[in-house]
């Protein structure tokens, strides 16, 4: 069975995908809601600066996301490869709190991904509780199938849908 | 308080007895019990000529219609849309048709429909009040037989006249279908913009035909399924207003919400029961979601499911002693049934594939659900999961909801690459397929009872 090969393939395209990717517009705005203006991630000149998301996303390299097979929960090696980063990075900055988005293909009911978008993201939280990052820094949110990024109905498109992305909270 | 005033035709017909030998019309197969009897009966290729109503006097009106005379025409036009647009009959509307005058109401010209080639006639008058309200006397006429077959007539406000013609379109549907009515019901639904990846979702409604839209939300909180009362008063539902999926509960008298209850977690699936006593809903405890209900009016949830996985979407049996919902505890998502208190509980789908979103039919008779075999397809099995038949077959149709009298199922779907959305409504034949007009996109369509 060369699932494992794809998703690798997959992962690895959605490295490069997501370099490019704007992940400003997925931040979920901080806790007492309302709208806020989605933040804009330094210019190109101008570094990161140490310990923000812009720095975070710069620093994971695609790998504050994680993927997950159909209809599938579980954290497989590459998932801890990247949670293992991820918390490396939170450990350098102890005050930082984060939130776990946990995301759905389209090719499920609605109602169902968006429990299932919730245990994904509950499934990174938990990995990473267990690399020692205290639960009270971790929220997660269940977008189910309501927000993807890969805009195709295929199969390499619902691949990179099925995720977990972790935003940092600035 | 907006209540339609049904009244007795004052002008009493010497045929009032065949009201009574009428009542019991053509569908005499037995109703119910077997299943598979619902296919065929609705068949009837009934031509109906229903042309512009007579009024009393041409004077102004408070409506948005106009006249009494062009209101007239308006309600003749509803009731044609309305019979129209669920396939089984033939109607010929008032643009087309050559209009009585008030004194031919009761007295039709059986000979001239004949020649037009009709087999019923509905027509009828509208009448101005000194107070403003709007009387719609309404009759259906068997042209073949030269006979009345049922006449009713309402007082409404100018706002609700629309309310009348659905009245006279359920009447007439009733009396040739031998089913219950359904047009004069609301459907709340969510209205889909944008490009794929950032939709706006807002919660909106509309009467049964499309007409009296408005969108409740103004879209900067993601809106997900919606579920009217019973009593018509509020919706249920799901928004991200805080930025996490929580339940809401939108008051229409008031146009104010409030959560349904407080939690740090995340709640999904919001149902009604049947008599609004109780409210179902989900909850996800680290991961781990589960079914509960609530009293509407306040009070301690109780868990009803506990098993490993997702347990989401229940749905009351119209008697609201059983729920049907679905459960990924078997490793896919299938369809259960269990007791009101959570006793019971038993997989009823083993159709191959997955089985998601069942809605029990407010009849009873059946569960429509979405089922998952490649397509997204909607289908109905009897309440054991036996007599599996497909409505659908497209590549992705799902979350059914049922028409008021148990007869016409609308769902929402989903086009491949564009993710663009639309609101569809099929009878249970699968036979009369159609897309509902919604000013932009929609999904979630949850359809009320018929209004008190």
């Amino acid at each position: 069975m060369n699932t494992r090969l794809a998703m690798t393939l997959l992962v690895a395209s959605g490295l490069a995908l997501s370099a490019c990717a704007k992940k400003a517009p997925e931040m979920l705005p901080p806790e007492p809601g309302g709208v806020t203006p989605s933040q804009t991630t330094g210019g190109d000149s101008t570094a990161p600066v140490p310990g923000s998301q812009a720095d975070f996303v710069a620093q994971m390299m695609g790998q504050d996301t994680i993927y997950f097979d159909t209809d599938r929960f579980n954290i497989d090696a590459t998932d801890q490869a990247a949670l293992a980063a991820q918390a490396a990075w939170l450990g350098r900055y102890p005050a930082k709190r984060i939130t776990i988005e946990g995301h759905a293909d389209e090719r499920g009911t609605r109602e169902y991904n968006l429990a299932l978008g919730e245990r994904r993201a509950n499934a990174a939280k938990n990995y990473l509780v267990s690399l020692g990052i205290d639960a009270a820094r971790i929220t997660t949110v269940s977008h189910g199938k309501e927000k993807p990024v890969a805009l195709g109905s295929d199969e390499a498109s619902w691949a990179q849908n099925r995720r977990a992305v972790t935003v940092t909270i600035d | 308080m907006k209540k339609l005033i049904p009244f007795l035709l004052a002008v009493c017909l010497p045929a009032s007895a065949l009201l009574a030998q009428d009542a019991t019309p053509a569908a005499s197969a037995a109703p119910s019990e077997v299943e598979e009897d619902v296919v065929g009966t609705l068949d009837n290729d009934a031509r109906i000529a229903i042309p512009a109503f007579a009024t009393n006097a041409d004077v102004p009106t408070q409506t948005s219609a106009g006249t009494t005379s062009t209101l007239g025409f308006q309600v003749a036009n509803v009731i044609f849309g309305n019979l129209r647009n669920n396939g089984l009959f033939k109607p010929t509307g008032p643009s087309s048709l050559p209009r009585p005058a008030l004194s031919q109401v009761q007295a039709p010209d059986y000979g001239g429909w004949r020649g037009r080639g009709a087999d019923m006639l509905v027509q009828g008058y509208v009448r101005a009040e000194p107070n403003g309200n709007i009387t719609v006397g309404c009759y259906l006429y068997d042209v073949a037989l030269g006979q009345q077959r049922a006449k009713a007539g309402w007082t409404v406000p100018p706002g609700e006249w629309r309310r009348a013609a659905h009245k006279c379109a359920d009447m007439v549907y009733s009396q040739l279908s031998g089913e219950n009515p359904f047009f004069d019901s609301r459907i709340a639904y969510i209205a889909e913009t944008g490009p794929k990846n950032r939709r706006m979702k807002r919660l909106a409604i509309m009467d049964s035909d499309g007409a009296n839209h408005r969108y409740l939300t103004t879209g900067q909180a993601t809106a997900l399924t919606p579920r009217y009362s019973p009593d018509y008063k509020s919706i249920l539902y799901l928004s991200y207003f805080n930025g996490q999926p929580r339940i809401y509960i939108y008051d229409l008298t008031t146009d104010r919400q409030r959560l349904l209850l407080q939690s740090q977690h995340p709640l999904f699936a919001p149902r009604w029961s049947p008599d609004g006593k109780w409210i179902l809903y989900s909850m996800a405890i680290g991961g781990n979601t589960d079914i509960y209900k609530m009293p509407s009016a306040g009070g301690n949830p109780i868990k009803l499911t506990d098993a490993p996985g997702i347990d989401i979407g229940g749905s009351f049996s119209p008697d609201g002693t059983r729920i049907v919902f679905e459960s990924d505890r078997s490793g896919s998502q299938q369809v259960y049934v269990m007791n009101a208190d959570g006793t019971g509980q038993k997989r009823i789908s083993f159709f191959g594939g997955r089985a998601a979103t069942p809605e029990w039919s407010p009849r009873g008779d059946q569960i429509a659900f979405t089922h998952i075999a490649g397509n997204f397809r909607i289908a109905v099995m009897s309440p054991s999961g036996g007599s599996l038949r497909y409505l659908t077959d497209s590549w992705q149709d799902e979350a059914p909801t049922w028409a008021p009298n148990g007869r016409v199922i609308q769902f929402f779907r989903t086009t491949r690459n564009s993710g663009k959305t639309g609101l569809w409504q099929v009878d249970l034949t699968g036979k009369n397929e159609r897309k509902l007009d919604t000013p932009v996109d929609g999904s979630d369509p949850a359809w009320g009872p018929l209004r008190p």
